[in-house]
């Protein structure tokens, strides 16, 4: 069981001359198996949030902190995590890392990578994040012993060295699994990485990638814009499946009701100004999508 | 010879140079440019008065010509002093035209083709293969199933005994003769070594017949000619891999290629360079297609200090074919200037350049071409295609792609892109857990792949990993 917390997060753009606060204190907890529902007015801080949580590069925390708190048996049986390696901050670490550790963004707006296969790519990311990890959770000492070894011995002509964790047939064969539940077509799989997808292939993807790389928590930032109702349907299904067969924790930000109807969330939190101003159950974005966010606006400025 | 010098010493990317040999020639030329030096190199292969006659003819042509100083953002050659390049060194081997067993071959020269991986590509499906080590071939070898078909594969040393009347008829000729520039020249006054390919009419070479090409010793020139005739609807594949080791002072290579694309035949023409960062590459690349023939040519250039290199493709018979697939990578110091050059003169002729280049680190690299369309060329179609890759704002990449058309009913296709690698993108590898180094490799890997999966897997690999190579160290 793990758990994303966010405590009194503030970030700002990270650029010298811009001054603009965009998170003002956010405090935001989501635990394995938990679909959490992220709502709120545009420019309210909900995709800063998750680009914060995934450590991107253009945002400056300036307050606060993201936690990840995990449990023994967290990645599987056999991977022992000791007590003194449970939590850890996020904001110290690097994306990559971030993802090491099972913290998982599905993008808006996906980027194309030209020239590089699904394939290829997915397994390359499923073997450095097992990789990272291990080198996360290894003694300091061993870490530095490895670093002196490394170096260049082979002559490029004999071919790859390290074919890395999970080799090619086995990848293959979960590649074609996770396809198969989210009724895409195998042919992704030597198409180029999002490269002239369609919106909702995009979409798709991101929830497929997911599926492999099994996080603990994923941050899903408007996976339901730009899907036709038979693709959101699958990309619901999949979203389903990642928290019921692998118990992800979902964080999902969206504008609409509609996707909520086929991914139930257990909660909903509604973002205004950089912060979160209320939190309620499934209900509550029931009620959003009928009378909008004025009524959380005066509720919240009225209280506060 | 620098300060800049000093610095390139210290490059820890390029690990795989730093085993070098100590020099262990049989004969040295000494340094720079004389008859002296050139009736030396003759008189030391035994050539016959032809070859000898025509070598002094082109040392007369370079002394005459001037360096090319006045193109456009060309790299800068001042520093290079061919006075001070040895241009003829022979490797210390038994046999005059290489040996056929590798076992044959003294220790250290077998070391250093181990090293290089190339025993083992020579198992991995090839037809032949040569290895030439400073100005000498060494190694030689062609399967007997190809040999029985009549074709030839030996270095160019033995075609000029074994061939006379091909060699003297297409030996910087008509293809490049000496007169076509100032390193033309040089390479005509003091070539050595390289290969000879012969494929006749209607013979396919269903493998890749491969060379390598290693300067071994400090400052000094490697000048390898390479003809290729492909008769008559025949059709081969010909590989060259190239390296040279680090050292202080300035090494010059100052190959020859000229290929005869018979009617209807098929040559391919792939190379991977990967000189050393002392290395001024400058090379004349050429070939002629007749009707209906098809001239492939697929170079990935790196390492040097300046290269300078624009394989050409003169289209001469109705309905020929060319394509050009260039990938370029400049880091640190570095200026890779290369291109193409197609001259459509028959109609219906077509040509495709595709051109990748990645620069870093302050690199520079330029894509320079020529597309020309004779008056009478009808029908004829080109497509240009260049893309440039920047990592930082220090880099340069200019493209100069000039177009001379002068037939009307022709087809002209032009595209160009010049970026800097995504911060986007690479932050989406890195939130699949890849590390930036990894992102920025793969984002690499994918902008050259239309180059890399048309090079048999070993090349490929090899390109993929020479440019990780390049790319470790010097980022973050």
């Amino acid at each position: 069981m793990a758990t994303l917390e966010l405590n009194n997060l503030h970030a700002e753009v990270a650029e010298e001359g811009v001054d603009e606060q965009i998170l003002d204190g956010v405090d935001l907890e989501v635990k394995s198996g938990e679909i959490h529902a992220l709502m709120g007015p545009n420019g309210s801080g909900k995709s800063t949030t998750a680009k914060v949580i995934a450590g991107h590069p253009a945002y400056e925390v300036t307050e606060g902190e993201v936690l990840l708190h995990l449990e023994d048996g967290d990645f599987g049986g056999a991977f022992e995590i000791p007590e003194d390696k449970r939590t850890w901050d996020l904001l110290d670490l690097e994306p990559n890392e971030r993802a090491a550790l099972g913290v998982f963004l599905g993008f808006q707006y996906p980027a194309e990578i030209e020239g590089v296969t699904m394939t290829n790519f997915l397994r390359t990311a499923l073997n450095a994040k097992l990789e990272e990890r291990e080198e996360l959770f290894e003694d300091e000492d061993e870490h530095e012993e490895e670093e002196e070894e490394a170096g260049y011995d082979t002559s490029p002509m004999e071919g790859p060295a390290d074919e890395g964790e999970v080799g090619v047939a086995e990848f293959q064969q979960i590649l074609s699994e996770k396809m198969e539940q989210l009724d895409m077509d195998e042919k992704f799989a030597q198409r180029y990485l999002n490269a002239g997808f369609s919106g909702g292939e995009k979409k798709q993807n991101e929830v497929l990638q997911a599926a492999i790389l099994e996080p603990e928590v994923a941050v899903l930032d408007e996976i339901d814009s730009g899907l036709d109702i038979d693709r959101l349907q699958d990309v619901s299904k999949g979203i389903n499946a990642l928290r019921d067969e692998q118990g992800t924790g979902i964080l999902q930000i969206t504008h609409y009701q509609r996707i909520l109807d086929y991914v139930e969330p257990d909660h909903v939190h509604v973002m205004l100004d950089g912060k979160v101003a209320k939190s309620g159950g499934a209900e509550l974005a029931e009620k959003l999508e009928d009378n909008g966010y004025d009524w959380v606006r005066e509720e919240f400025y009225e209280t506060a | 010879m620098s300060s800049e010098q000093d610095h390139l010493k210290e490059t820890d990317t390029e690990k795989r140079f730093e085993f070098k040999k100590e020099e262990s020639a049989a004969v040295t030329s000494g340094k720079g440019l004389t008859e002296e030096v050139v009736r030396m190199i003759s008189d030391d292969k035994d050539e016959p008065e032809w070859m000898l006659e025509r070598r002094l003819r082109s040392l007369k042509q370079y002394h005459e010509m001037p360096l090319p100083t006045d193109w456009p953002g060309q790299p800068d050659l001042t520093e290079l002093d061919i006075e001070e390049i040895v241009p003829y060194i022979r490797p210390d081997v038994d046999k005059r035209s290489g040996a056929d067993d590798w076992d044959d071959l003294p220790e250290d020269i077998q070391d250093t083709f181990e090293q290089l991986g190339i025993p083992e590509a020579e198992r991995k499906a090839l037809s032949g293969v040569g290895a030439q080590y400073e100005s000498e071939v060494v190694y030689q070898n062609m399967q007997e199933q190809w040999e029985e078909k009549g074709v030839v594969f030996c270095n160019m040393d033995e075609a000029v005994r074994e061939h006379p009347e091909l060699v003297k008829e297409y030996f910087m000729t008509k293809c490049v003769p000496p007169s076509d520039n100032k390193f033309a020249a040089l390479h005509g006054a003091v070539w050595s070594g390289g290969s000879f390919v012969y494929v006749p009419e209607d013979v396919t070479v269903e493998m890749p017949v491969q060379a390598y090409f290693r300067m071994n010793s400090e400052g000094m020139g490697q000048f390898e000619h390479t003809l290729i005739i492909a008769e008559e609807g025949s059709e081969v594949h010909y590989i060259e891999g190239c390296s040279a080791p680090k050292y202080g002072s300035h090494n010059l290579h100052s190959g020859g290629v000229e290929v005869f694309v018979g009617e209807d035949a098929h040559v391919q023409y792939s190379t991977v360079q990967n000189w050393s960062k002392n290395t001024y590459n400058l090379n004349t690349k050429r070939a002629i297609c007749e009707k209906g023939g098809t001239m492939e040519w697929v170079s990935g250039s790196m390492g040097s200090k300046a290269t300078m290199l624009y394989p050409s493709t003169i289209l001469k018979g109705r309905g020929a074919t060319d394509n050009h697939i260039t990938i370029a990578f400049a880091g640190e110091g570095q200026d890779i200037d290369t291109g193409a050059k197609v001259y459509h003169n028959a109609p219906n002729t077509k040509s495709t350049i595709e051109s990748k280049s990645i620069a870093k680190d302050g690199g520079r690299t330029n894509y320079r071409g020529l597309v020309h369309i004779a008056d009478g060329a009808e029908g004829s179609s080109t497509s240009v295609e260049c893309d440039a890759l920047m990592f930082d704002n220090e880099s340069t990449s200019d493209t100069m792609p000039y177009m001379e058309i002068q037939e009307s009913k022709v087809d002209v296709a032009h595209e160009a892109t010049v970026g800097k690698i995504g911060d986007e993108d690479v932050f989406y590898l890195q939130s699949r857990g890849l590390d930036d180094d990894d992102a920025k490799q793969m984002i690499v890997a994918g902008f050259i792949e239309p180059i890399t999966e048309e090079l048999p897997i070993e090349y490929a690999v090899e390109l993929n990993r020479l440019i990780e190579l390049e790319m470790e160290g010097s980022l973050g």
